[in-house]
């Protein structure tokens, strides 16, 4: 038993290979985009702020699996070819973009008004506003908790095994259909999912005490 | 481009969606009520426990919510009957499968609260003769429920729409039935807006509902 598994290693290696690097472009897109369409909901002309609302709104109602499958078998239907890998990518994204959105949302509605008003009365635009005055502050707001949700982008990241891309949950699938040692290869998984999860949601907490001297 | 879409095969298979949803709803509320259970027991052994059972009680909780839901599935499903003599069928494996899931994050749901209970309203509780009893079912858990309560929608809201990972065992709810259709009549975009839209209503009336719930009990204060 331990000598097939060894003989997998390599190959779960790959597999968790691309479950990181999935998570890690759907991490960094995400945190464009949803940033992006924070500012417009929070800052932006009504129509946007509505358009905005209804995204995320819409993303955050339906389970992840519906979101993948729309983008996976949708995409296609409409013309729109991409490779399996890229719609994963572009359905978790969509996922966790509607996330940054609501936590920079909550991180900047947590700076007082005050804030704003000051900067606008010593005469800054609306850029520095937000690069010198809000987002210094709704950095630490938004930091803990945007982090913790890194885990939901790793954790999501094993349904793209059911559009046949091997990453770690596929790979483990795999060789349980070879080795059939279906209950070690599986605890093996959990355990790796784990301990990636698990140093990610250990540094949020610990920013989060680290930031949490701020008070209003 | 120039997808026409085309309702009319959803519809004549639209059993398979609306049977999908009943059975989503059933196997989120028999989940989420056996995850209450767990999740009372343990938040209340967990604040009153010593160092053991706390560190046992935090690495149920914490193994759960690290891991993917899609591979506690294949685990429960396909892993432990492997090496444990038992037999059953996917939907019952599911509703194993959620219940700790949802127990794990509900543990933590109720145990923030337990320990956002006024300390002053226990200590009125002793002065008062109640029991330890008493002050349990009387003082803490209805205050830690109202405090709570809008943390446990939103965790009730995402327990729903999880079950949508019973499909990968082939459970028939409502996101294996989208996809039968899926394949079935290949109205790909036409279904996927259909169970989007189901997924939604589902949601924001069970978050409507709650809202009165807790409307209802935050007016005791």
């Amino acid at each position: 038993m331990l000598t097939q598994i060894a003989y997998a290693l390599p190959f779960l290696a790959q597999g968790f290979a691309l479950t990181l690097w999935v998570s890690l472009l759907v991490v960094v897109f995400s945190l464009i985009a949803g940033v992006i369409m924070g500012v417009g909901l929070v800052y932006g002309p009504i129509p946007l702020q509505w358009a905005v609302r209804i995204f995320s709104d819409t993303i955050r109602g339906i389970p992840i699996l519906v979101l993948i499958f729309f983008v996976y078998y949708g995409l296609p239907a409409v013309g729109l070819h991409l490779p399996s890998f890229w719609a994963a990518v572009l359905a978790l994204t969509l996922f966790k973009t509607a996330q940054v959105v609501e936590y920079l949302r909550g991180a900047v509605g947590s700076i007082p008004r005050g804030q704003s008003e000051a900067a606008m009365a010593i005469g800054l635009t609306f850029r520095q506003r937000l690069a010198y005055v809000i987002f210094p502050q709704a950095f630490r707001r938004f930091l803990p908790p945007w982090i913790n949700g890194v885990t939901d982008a790793v954790k999501g990241s094993a349904l793209v095994s059911l559009l046949g891309i091997t990453d770690l949950m596929q790979a483990i699938n795999q060789v349980i259909g070879r080795t059939y040692e279906a209950m070690p290869l599986y605890i093996l998984g959990a355990l790796i999912y784990f301990a990636v999860n698990y140093a990610l949601s250990l540094a949020s907490r610990r920013l989060e005490r680290r930031f949490s001297f701020i008070r209003e | 481009m120039g997808y026409a879409l085309n309702f009319n095969l959803i519809w004549r298979h639209f059993d398979k969606l609306w049977g999908g949803l009943l059975l989503s709803l059933e196997l989120a509320v028999i989940s989420i009520a056996i995850g209450i259970v767990i999740g009372l027991v343990l938040a209340v052994w967990y604040v009153s426990a010593g160092r053991i059972v706390r560190t046992i009680i935090a690495a149920y909780v914490e193994f759960i919510r690290n891991v993917p839901l899609i591979l506690l599935v294949y685990l429960v499903f396909y892993g432990l009957p492997t090496v444990v003599d038992i037999a059953y069928s996917a939907p019952t494996s599911f509703v194993v499968t959620l219940s700790l899931y949802s127990g794990a994050y509900l543990v933590e749901v109720f145990r923030s609260g337990l320990e956002a209970v006024p300390r002053g309203q226990l200590d009125a509780g002793k002065a008062i003769g109640l029991t330890p009893w008493q002050r349990l079912l009387n003082v803490r858990l209805p205050t830690m429920l109202r405090i709570t309560l809008p943390a446990l929608s939103n965790t009730f809201i995402s327990l729903f729409k999880d079950t949508s990972v019973a499909s990968v065992i082939s459970v028939p709810e409502l996101t294996y039935g989208a996809q039968w259709i899926n394949f079935n009549t290949f109205r790909i975009v036409e279904v996927y807006l259909v169970v989007t839209a189901m997924y939604l209503v589902t949601g924001y009336i069970m978050l409507f509902a709650l809202r009165l719930v807790e409307r209802r009990f935050r007016a005791a204060r």
